[in-house]
């Protein structure tokens, strides 16, 4: 399920689909059943819901708030509710989660967002313009995503594609993917593998296996090349020949206006 | 041995002007009703410690009790900004805020250091992070600094002990001598009361008995300074068992804490013009 059909035009044409439905299904598409998947709220939160309710219903949710193989009904606002809570396997304090669950490596893939992201995955949600005194804008911070994007098997990002997200250099580095290239996570003994993917509203990058930039490989149906790089703030390397990644099926669609339907309802 | 008070009385004999305080409580049991009692004493140049200062300290700031934040990650979950806190930081207004701040690995750690009586924690954590870089260069005092492993030479990271002078943390319960216990998200409230000189619990309800219960956190009374008995004291967030979350007021409060004026009419309706415990 990672896209490798191509298109059928007939059926893509029989759904209409928003570019963040897209993009949920997408970021979805890339967990596997079984796998523990350490979760950020917001995007990533509404994708890892949504890949326990069609393809992977056995992913284990983990939230910072403690609570580990949480399955809600409905997408949780914030990542305490209530639910997360009453449906988990085990809840666990904080400190407990960060360093018995996420330090030592336990986690197979940790799935985050980003306010500014560069083409080597270091992720900043801190400030934003001026300089760190005086920022344009105070962002909230870095929360559980360093030691996540430190520590986790694989690292998948969610966040819309824009010249203000995708920048040369990140204003701040909140969170590390491969510093300033290949090496550099190994000096500076970070354990985990780093980011995998990057999954936006208009198609996936990857990293090129030499130089670790992210790189286009995947493009959802009606979105060009030339779209993808108008919206990025650097030279975007582009994949010998990118993928076509299929539209939401309606399954996948119908599940997650299911999930989001229940959420706005309460 | 804790004593059972009013709120006022709590706040009042537990937190003065110039105090670390740390109101703990992971997105949930968080200590409004203390919080908007702290504002009603017209609590001065606080250092507010929270891992999440979300809406309880987006309130103290912009009522002008804080002189400096020390936390993790200061956003309204799942709606966006703190507006309050971005005033304070990027306007000073209603004055400048001083920020020290970590990854939420590194607070719990600093928590658990102060709880445990140790000077710091030990972590793999912020390496190649900007909080490492800046620390040291933009806090006064640093509280990140590498440390290499007796053992094995390994380079980790030590986190400086957070030790407040007051923590204040809602729970489910407590009984008739001050015994406390809360469960569901436990979040760092154990470690952030037994770091602090002094604590103020407010709770749902005072039992003659606690009932255990598997997986709960006690708090013995002799560990607890002040206990007040104010129900719906989570309120907007939550206590399992007893309440559940108002979202709406999550999402209600962007529009509040956005405008200045709006903010200060909201502090005199629903914080001034309230008796404590009713806010």
């Amino acid at each position: 399920m990672t896209g490798q059909a191509s298109v059928n035009p007939a059926a893509a044409s029989e759904l209409t689909y928003t570019a963040d439905e897209m993009m949920t299904v997408a970021a979805a598409r890339a967990l596997r059943d079984g796998m523990t998947c350490f979760v950020g709220i917001g995007l990533p939160s509404a994708a890892a819901n949504l890949a326990r309710a069609t393809h992977a219903p056995g992913l284990v949710l983990i939230y910072e708030s403690g609570t580990i193989g949480a399955k809600p009904a409905e997408l949780p606002l914030s990542i305490g509710d209530g639910i997360l809570a009453e449906t988990a396997d085990a809840v666990v304090s904080v400190p407990e989660i960060f360093n018995y669950w996420l330090q030592p490596g336990r986690i197979d893939v940790g799935f985050l967002g980003a306010a500014q992201i560069d083409k080597f995955g270091n992720i900043n949600t801190t400030v934003i313009g001026g300089d760190y005194e005086n920022p344009r804008v105070r962002l909230p911070g870095a929360g559980g995503a360093p030691e996540i994007a430190a520590s986790c098997r694989e690292v998948i990002v969610v966040v819309r594609q824009s010249r203000r997200a995708f920048v040369d250099h990140v204003d701040f580095v909140t969170s590390v993917g491969y510093g300033s290239g290949p090496g550099d996570r190994e000096r500076l003994g970070l354990t985990g593998g780093g980011p995998k993917k990057i999954v936006t509203d208009l198609g996936v990058l990857e990293p090129d296996p030499a130089t670790l930039e992210f790189t286009l490989t995947g493009l959802y149906p009606g979105v060009s090349v030339a779209a993808v790089k108008e919206r990025t703030g650097w030279d975007l390397a582009v994949a010998a020949d990118p993928e076509v990644i299929a539209g939401p099926s309606p399954a996948e669609l119908d599940a997650l206006r299911d999930l989001q339907t229940r959420t706005t309802d309460r | 041995m804790a004593e059972i008070v009013s709120l006022a009385e709590a706040v009042e004999q537990a937190i003065h002007d110039g105090d670390a305080v740390a109101m703990e409580g992971f997105t949930h049991l968080i200590p409004f009703a203390a919080g908007h009692e702290v504002i009603r004493q017209r609590r001065r140049d606080l250092t507010l410690i929270r891992m999440t200062p979300d809406l309880i300290y987006d309130q103290l700031i912009g009522a002008g009790c804080a002189r400096k934040l020390i936390f993790s990650w200061g956003g309204n979950p799942g709606v966006g900004s703190l507006h309050r806190f971005r005033d304070a930081v990027e306007r000073a207004w209603p004055a400048a805020l001083e920020i020290e701040e970590h990854s939420h690995a590194g607070m719990a750690n600093r928590y658990v250091a102060g709880a445990s009586g140790l000077p710091f924690a030990v972590l793999r954590g912020y390496n190649g992070t900007g909080l490492e870089s800046l620390n040291g260069e933009h806090d006064s005092v640093p509280t990140i600094r590498p440390i290499t492993c007796p053992f094995t030479g390994e380079t980790l990271t030590a986190v400086a002990a957070i030790r407040p002078d007051v923590a204040v943390i809602h729970a489910q319960q407590a009984d008739r001598s001050g015994n406390v216990q809360l469960w569901g998200i436990a979040g760092v409230q154990k470690e952030a009361v037994l770091a602090a000189q002094r604590s103020v619990v407010t709770v749902e309800e005072i039992a003659d008995r606690l009932d255990p219960r598997p997986g709960a956190v006690v708090l013995p009374s002799w560990t607890v300074s002040y206990v007040a008995h104010v129900p719906g004291g989570a309120h907007p967030s939550y206590a399992l068992g007893y309440s559940v979350r108002d979202n709406d007021y999550y999402l209600a409060w962007d529009a509040i804490a956005r405008d200045r004026a709006a903010f200060t009419r909201w502090l005199d309706e629903h914080v001034y013009a309230v008796p404590a415990g009713q806010s």
